[in-house]
């Protein structure tokens, strides 16, 4: 059959680290991929399934009692055919109770992956947690290892205890169903011995909660016969029935209208403070992480680059990735007539680099940053940042603007 | 400016050079044509179904050529082959006594048809004393050529009636339409056997000649899925194109469509056309099956398939498996080939892959 | 919601009359003479006069073939065939409709049960596939949905005919009754037994033949389903596995599976033309295949309108049942 080798000969080349290779993978290769990964994921999720699994195997205790949430050194990554996406590398952050932790990066850096690390919600079967782990607080006092909880256990964390609001408000609501209906249908699976009745009173009393001037007509209706703005709030009135003890938010105003945007983040922090929860805030925009968080932590590609106050970050930033971040928002201030743009590319994520990630992007490399990737440095307790610059003080002052174009 | 891109791109090459990793990406450019051949690889289901169509074209096309260089059969040549059959033959009567028997007889004839597999023909003689593999290689050439045929002109009339609807629109679009709901709502197999069997009865047409009335009659039930494709592209890249056009000025859209239209319809062109295929191939056996597609004595894989019509007598049926099972087998396996690449393609075609 | 409909109805009108004149014109194929042989042994025996030959040529524009003539003609076999009046069948002496009407019970009822039984075992196993996609159960089930589709019904006759009535001996071959069994006056039961046992082939062949097609059809739409944002909502709202695919999922497929299986319900009274003649069934697709081969135009004329009216019928109720299944196409 050499006509068919002709096609399915692709020329490889070694596979160098940093470099995309994916297009050369011969089908030898991708079937050898595909073999291996089957093999690795069955034994995950047989992890996963099991089932009556006694308490003792996932429970643990924190670090910090003060926080909701630690992630420490947690691995997420994708099985594909043309190798293994590494999407989240290595990520260490606490949630602080009664906080809003804001997650920064730009599209692809692993911030959503690590949210639904968190709540096991990573798209099976190719996505995995790989290692690390997740250590939850619950409002009993109890602390739960999410790593290794199995999946019957996750559902009584989800929704309950742990509640997601998704990017996307026109399409996140279900077609077919009454806005009343969904919103009955998690205090009915979460509250002990709830009855319709109650459910409904709940979801009303939500609904007013999150500023919907007539609860009664917007139960009734179906999602479509709502607004952007309104299903978000739906959603946030979701989340909140059961009383959770944090609460995710991923890029809930991206897709809003910059006043309704306002207003939405208004409602998050209100509510936040009504229900004595946390918030965990995830977005691209830097302005909604100015107004709402309380921390922020800036990832990149897959990896967290620096975290701290929000007010050292914005103040102090000292990564060359936030310093660039800082400048690329468009201000009237500057005297400038260009916009700021990083420039370069977020390496490939199947094949990635030894080094520091943000190299070949960086204004200030020095010759160590391609040799080894930097360890985190601590400024003060809260602030810490991953860069070789940063080592012995010997950085430029932020506040410089000389240019190395 | 290039220059100095130029001469700033060397030095950091050279610099690069002494890095151990070369770190900028190397992207080798893979044609689109390619990328979809990979990805139509992947599947092992595609793959099992491109090697069923070539089996199923080696078979056809090769076959009768092999088969005449060893032994020389062709297509219509009979062969006597004599052999001893038995013949078994009950009556049912009423005795004297009143009660049932049953007489046996049974004896021994010359027959020269219907011969068992052997060295010499391998799937055996049937009821007319033709090599029954022989039968199915000419028979697949003719289903094949048929089926190919009848695509291709099923294609042509729906992209151009396709495209008249979507290049004129208004009334004309319309209209067509209207034609292309009312073919799509025609009743299919009865439609066709009418028009079959109509040809058949009409003696001034030549047996021969049934054959082309067929594939025009087959074109016919099928070119309202192609036009509707083309049209339904053409009325997508028109919108593209006119809200383009709003800001620029004087410059028709047309022609871009054009343009674009080749390369956007064709992947969804060759998945109809493929799947189609198999469509054909059965509606054409059904044909033959009832005696109103290819005529006897020419071989086609339905006709064979008839053999074994249980209301001509269940011998066939029951006790020549030999003469109508390999047809059927044949006919599955063309078709679903088919329907395996066509999936196939259709996946690979489709940007979003899953995995 | 009235304007949709009124839309879909005339559009289905003047689809109708569009088949109805292109299966009109195709009496137009017909050689002068042809009805002229039809006829010969009944004008023979007396059964028709040469006057009633006329008429028939009349009533197929067979007459006068200039443009008006054949217009006129056909709008007097279209007035005729909407009022019911289907013509006389040359090959069953009774007008085409009485023919239709006695025979059609059994067509709707083999097809009426295959029906039932592809949706009882097609979209659990497309729902199933779905959940599992790529697994080996979809892998096998995906294989054998296409094997059916690509099976000739009249091969899969033969196939089941041999090994369980032949080989086996445990169904019936043919027909509707055992020809040689007599009952009994009153035993109903034992009769109906009977007549289902000698269905069992029959409506075994059409039903794996369309299962596949149902199980497809169902696992695509699932899967673009369960790729939907509202699923991930479900799931993160805690929901078990179960209720996301069975309610939240489900129900989103269900808009077009009822409007795509409510579209099918008119085409049940349509009849398998070959399935019924394979297995000598006495059913309206047997009678029309030998009206067909034998050239009885009155009644492939009728039968052909007949399923034309069926098959509009059928995208009228699809469209309908679309605006009552989802709610965004509601009462505006």
């Amino acid at each position: 059959m050499g006509l068919l080798d002709k096609w399915k000969n692709i020329k490889e080349t070694e596979v160098e680290p940093g470099i995309d290779h994916t297009m050369y993978l011969t089908l030898k290769e991708e079937r050898r991929i595909s073999r291996e990964n089957s093999r690795i994921i069955k034994q995950f999720e047989r992890e996963k399934n099991r089932k009556n699994v006694p308490e003792e195997e996932y429970l643990t205790q924190m670090r910090d009692p003060n926080n909701v949430v630690e992630f420490d050194n947690l691995h997420t990554y994708f099985f594909t055919d043309v190798g293994t996406v590494k999407s989240v590398n290595g990520v260490t952050f606490d949630i602080p109770q009664g906080k809003v932790v804001g997650v920064v990066g730009e599209s692809g850096c692993g911030k959503s992956v690590t949210s639904l690390s968190l709540m096991q919600l990573v798209q099976a079967p190719q996505g995995q947690i790989v290692a690390g782990s997740i250590r939850y607080q619950s409002r009993d006092g109890k602390c739960y290892e999410i790593t290794k909880m199995p999946k019957d256990r996750m559902l009584k964390v989800r929704g309950k205890e742990i509640a997601m609001i998704f990017q996307e408000p026109m399409t996140s609501l279900n077609p077919v169903f009454k806005i009343g209906e969904q919103m009955d249908e998690v205090v009915l699976l979460h509250e002990e011995g709830a009855t319709p009745k109650a459910a409904r009173e709940r979801s009303l009393e939500m609904l007013n909660l999150v500023g919907i001037a007539d609860p009664q007509k917007v139960y009734n209706n179906y999602p479509h016969e709502l607004s952007g703005g309104m299903r978000q709030r739906v959603m946030i009135a979701m989340a909140l029935s059961c009383t959770p003890r944090l609460i995710i938010a991923d890029e809930p105003t991206t897709a809003l209208d910059v006043t309704i945007q306002a207003q939405i983040l208004e409602l998050l922090r209100d509510v936040k403070n009504k229900i004595n929860g946390s918030i965990m805030l995830i977005t691209h925009d830097l302005g909604v992480i100015a107004e709402m968080a309380d921390y922020v932590v800036v990832m990149y590609a897959g990896r967290i680059i620096e975290k701290g106050t929000v007010r050292e970050i914005f103040h102090n930033p000292k990564h060359p990735y936030t310093i660039g971040l800082m400048r690329s928002k468009p201000s009237g201030k500057t005297k400038d007539n260009r916009l700021y743009s990083i420039k370069g590319q977020v390496p490939n994520p199947i094949n990635m680099p030894n080094h520091c990630y943000f190299y070949n992007r960086c204004d200030r490399a020095i010759g160590i940053c391609a040799e080894e990737y930097p360890e985190m440095i601590q400024f003060t307790d809260t602030h810490s940042a991953a860069c070789h610059l940063c080592r012995n003080g010997g950085f430029m002052d932020t506040n410089s603007t000389k240019e190395q174009r | 400016m290039i220059e100095k891109e130029k001469a700033a791109q060397q030095t950091t090459n050279s610099s690069n050079q002494e890095v151990k990793d070369g770190y900028e990406q190397h992207f080798k450019v893979i044609s689109p044509g390619r990328m979809v051949a990979k990805r139509f690889f992947r599947s092992k289901l595609s793959i099992a179904g491109l090697y069923m169509i070539v089996f199923v074209f080696l078979f056809s096309f090769v076959g009768p050529l092999i088969v005449d260089a060893t032994w020389g059969y062709e297509e219509l040549e009979v062969f006597k082959i004599e052999r001893i059959a038995d013949m078994v033959s009950t009556a049912d009567f009423k005795g004297p006594d009143g009660k049932t028997y049953t007489y046996y007889d049974k004896s021994q004839t010359l027959v020269y048809f219907k011969a068992p597999p052997s060295a010499e023909h391998w799937l055996g003689t049937d009821t007319s004393g033709f090599d029954i593999l022989t039968r199915l290689m000419y028979g697949g050439r003719i289903s094949l050529t048929i089926s190919f045929i009848v695509i291709f002109l099923e294609t042509i009339i729906g992209v151009i009636l396709g495209g008249l609807a979507g290049y004129f629109g208004k009334w004309v679009d319309q209209l067509i339409m209207r034609i292309v709901d009312i073919f799509a709502c025609l009743p299919g197999l009865p439609v066709l056997l009418v028009l079959s069997a109509t040809i058949s009865s009409i003696e001034s047409i030549p047996a021969e000649h049934r054959i082309y009335y067929m594939m025009a009659f087959l074109t016919l039930m099928g070119w309202t899925g192609v036009a509707r494709i083309v049209r339904g592209q053409i009325l997508m890249l028109r919108e593209q194109e006119y809200m383009l056009a709003a800001e620029t000025t004087g410059i028709s859209p047309m022609h871009k469509i054009f343009r674009h239209l080749v390369p956007n319809t064709m992947p969804q062109l060759i998945v109809s056309a493929t799947l189609g295929l198999g469509g054909v191939i059965l509606y054409e056996s059904t044909l033959s099956y009832l005696g109103l597609g290819v005529p006897f004595p020419r071989a086609a894989w339905g006709s064979m398939i008839a053999l074994a019509d249980p209301s001509k007598g269940q011998e066939i049926l029951a006790n020549y498996p030999n003469m109508w099972v390999p047809a059927g087998v044949l006919i599955v396996v063309t078709v679903l080939g088919f329907s395996f690449i066509g999936d196939g393609l259709r996946d690979a075609f489709d940007p979003r892959m899953k995995r | 919601m009235w304007n949709y409909l009124l839309k879909r109805v005339a559009l289905a009108l003047v689809i109708l009359f569009g088949v109805s004149a292109l299966i009109y014109l195709l009496s137009m194929l017909m050689p002068a003479d042809y009805i002229d042989n039809q006829t010969a042994a009944a004008v023979q025996m007396g059964a028709m006069t040469l006057e009633d030959v006329q008429r028939l040529k009349e009533l197929y524009g067979l007459a006068d073939k200039s443009l008006p003539g054949i217009a006129k003609s056909y709008l007097s076999w279209l007035t005729s065939a909407l009022s019911g009046d289907l013509g006389y069948s040359f090959l069953y002496g009774r007008p085409v409709s009485d023919v239709l009407s006695q025979y059609i019970w059994i067509s709707f009822m083999i097809a009426f049960i295959s029906y039932l039984l592809e949706i009882a075992i097609g979209i659990p196993m497309g729902i199933k596939a779905s959940v599992n996609q790529y697994s080996a159960y979809d892998y096998t089930v995906s294989v054998f949905a296409m094997i059916g589709t690509a099976l000739p019904s009249f091969f899969l006759s033969a196939l089941l005919m041999n090994v369980f009535a032949i080989r086996l001996g445990i169904l019936p071959l043919q027909g509707l009754t055992t020809a040689t069994k007599v009952f009994p006056p009153n035993a109903h039961f034992q009769i109906l037994l009977d007549k289902a046992w000698h269905l069992v082939l029959p409506i075994t062949v059409l039903t794996l033949l369309g299962v596949g097609g149902l199980m497809k059809f169902t696992r695509t739409n699932m899967l673009e389903v369960l790729n939907s944002d509202y699923i991930r909502t479900a799931r993160a709202k805690g929901l078990s596995e179960n209720v996301v695919t069975y309610k939240h999922a489900f129900r989103n497929t269900l808009i077009p599976l009822v409007t795509s299986l409510s579209g099918m319900l008119p085409g049940l009274f349509g009849g398998a033309m070959i399935t019924e003649t394979v297995f000598a069934i006495p059913g309206i697709g047997y009678m029309a295949l030998r009206a067909t081969q034998q050239g009885d135009i009155p009644f492939i004329m009728g039968y052909n309108m007949f399923l034309a009216i069926l098959t509009v019928l059928g995208m009228l109720i699809s469209d309908i049942m679309y605006m009552v299944v989802d709610p965004r196409v509601k009462l505006s």
